[in-house]
């Protein structure tokens, strides 16, 4: 479409302005993790201090939770994926009654508020002893990451070549063949970005790691950050550069791989 | 969509897509809808947690209703929804339709950008603009240099500003998301109903409204159905920004749902909100749905 050279030079101005919008705050926190941390180590040794890493990393304990945040996300990445893609082949290319009603059980389960959920199952696993253990943190955002892994995973084998699957089967496959040999490895690209996301939503995660921790000897990333908020109160450098630390992971592999990032969150979302 | 060997292979083995289903069933089962069924249960109770409980009916809906933290959680819900739905919504609408109209160089890169506060944890991005709002924070800075100094104020301490200013973080948070969507949506429009509308002579503001708005009603959908589930749901951010206050300014409903059942031992009541919550998420999502589906 043809626009006017003022139109298109405006659309530019636009274009910046929401991008700086964008970055602002996030050079804000770039820099405090860079600065000084008080007024005199301003004054004596100048403007640019990594150093802070280290030592946000040392005080805050941002190694143990990292580690921890590692563990709880492979774990929830590897169940979750690994339910969903059977799941959603059974939605996908399966005909049978209550097919139907599974997809929409699954469905719930996107739009269901984790905090409606936690409450109970918190009483209910501290009675089992699962609180305060890997586990428990972990079992509630299996669950979660399968409702929406389940609803991904229909969608692509629901658009898988059907001609391949039953050239597949004319060849004598089963359904468990037919699966990992044919439709997972074509399947990759859905698959990878499906492992993205539960990567992240994992990561990210804040209020089931609160509740199902309360001693905090499970504690994530992100719950560090914020406790770190409220016992560190020198400064804001070290806080900055803790933060920046929790971010970084899945800011790296956005810059990577956004694309999927981006085509999941956008495609994941479109109900029908 | 399934063909027909599929019908005749199901019918003999019948069980074979529920062992495929199974494991999946089990854990959703186990960890979410069977805690969702006790949460109504547990919602009929009165219980601190650790004692005896004591069923008490309806009461703690009716608790609901009259306690007046709890209204106010739930109006500032509300208040959350215009920041996070309907601000970016505005922005969104013209902002992808500027950038669809003008072939301008740069709009992957530019789409990345405004996408990237969508995959950075919620607690960072908390305890970012906490410091942007500092009192002596960057963005009262900014206000003296240009000699607005009258306007700086500690921005998460003050009764009246504070709920704009956090939701102002979901505007910044939400914005990137729905653009993006929109400008999806709109890529798809065909060029040659523009093309026609102008041999109308018709303006851009025309064209907006006439073509544009109708043809992405199914992107607005979606955009909305995700930021006011999103609003409705905050937590993080107010539980590190401001946990609630000052006073009762910022609470919201999932932050009296954690306060009451964790820290206040009201269980029952905690609970109750949740299913609350609960039914309102799935009445917007119905309703917002029933209206974008409608043509």
């Amino acid at each position: 479409m043809k626009v006017s050279p003022i139109e298109r030079g405006a659309n530019y101005v636009v274009l910046v302005a929401f991008a700086l919008i964008v970055l602002g705050p996030i050079a804000v926190i770039v820099s405090l993790a860079f600065g000084p941390q008080s007024a005199s180590a301003a004054r004596e040794g100048g403007l640019f201090h990594p150093e802070n890493f280290p030592e946000a990393w040392e005080i805050g304990r941002f190694g143990q939770y990292m580690l921890t945040s590692v563990v709880v996300a492979v774990i929830v990445v590897v169940v979750s994926v690994l339910a969903s893609i059977l799941a959603g082949y059974a939605l996908g290319t399966m005909r049978f009654r209550g097919a139907t009603l599974m997809f929409y059980v699954f469905l719930l389960g996107i739009m269901v508020p984790t905090e409606a959920f936690i409450v109970p199952l918190y009483f209910d696993l501290r009675v089992a002893g699962l609180t305060n253990t890997v586990w428990g943190v972990a079992a509630p955002q299996i669950a979660m990451s399968i409702a929406f892994g389940t609803y991904w995973m229909r969608t692509y084998f629901r658009t898988s070549s059907r001609a391949l699957i039953d050239a597949a089967r004319l060849d004598g496959a089963g359904s468990m063949r037919i699966l990992w040999q044919v439709l997972v490895p074509i399947g990759r690209p859905a698959i990878l970005t499906l492992v993205l996301l539960t990567f992240m939503w994992t990561w990210n995660e804040f209020l089931i790691p609160l509740v199902m921790s309360p001693n905090g000897s499970v504690r994530t990333a992100p719950l560090g950050l914020a406790f770190f908020q409220g016992q560190y109160t020198q400064g804001t450098a070290l806080l900055a550069a803790g933060a920046v630390m929790v971010a970084l992971p899945i800011v790296v592999l956005y810059i990577f791989l956004q694309r999927h990032f981006i085509k999941g969150m956008i495609e994941g979302a479109v109900r029908e | 969509m399934i063909g027909r060997s599929a019908t005749r292979r199901s019918a003999r083995s019948a069980w074979v897509p529920w062992a495929y289903l199974a494991p999946a069933l089990v854990l959703y089962g186990a960890f979410l809808l069977f805690p969702l069924v006790r949460a109504a249960q547990f919602s009929l109770f009165e219980w601190d947690g650790l004692g005896a409980s004591t069923f008490v009916g309806l009461d703690n809906y009716v608790e609901i209703l009259f306690d007046e933290r709890l209204r106010e959680a739930f109006w500032h819900a509300l208040v959350l929804v215009f920041f996070y739905a309907v601000l970016p919504l505005v922005i969104g609408l013209l902002l992808a339709n500027l950038l669809t109209r003008a072939q301008v160089r740069g709009l992957g890169f530019f789409r990345s950008v405004i996408f990237l506060p969508q995959v950075i944890a919620m607690v960072v991005v908390a305890v970012t603009w906490r410091q942007i709002y500092a009192p002596d924070g960057p963005l009262n800075g900014f206000l003296r240099m240009i000699g607005l100094g009258a306007l700086a104020r500690p921005w998460l301490g003050d009764y009246t500003f504070t709920l704009p200013a956090v939701g102002l973080i979901g505007t910044w948070v939400c914005t990137g998301l729905v653009t993006v969507l929109l400008m999806a949506g709109m890529s798809r429009v065909p060029r040659e109903l523009y093309e026609a509308a102008r041999l109308d002579g018709s303006g851009p503001v025309r064209e907006f409204f006439a073509i544009t708005l109708p043809m992405v009603r199914g992107e607005i959908t979606v955009a909305l159905t995700l930021t006011i589930v999103a609003a409705l749901k905050t937590f993080d951010l107010v539980y590190v920004t401001t946990s609630g206050g000052p006073g009762t300014s910022t609470t919201v409903p999932s932050y009296e749902i954690y306060r009451r059942a964790f820290e206040l031992g009201e269980v029952g009541v905690a609970t109750a909100v949740g299913v609350v919550l609960t039914l309102i998420v799935f009445a917007i999502n119905g309703v917002v749905n029933m209206i974008g589906d409608r043509k």
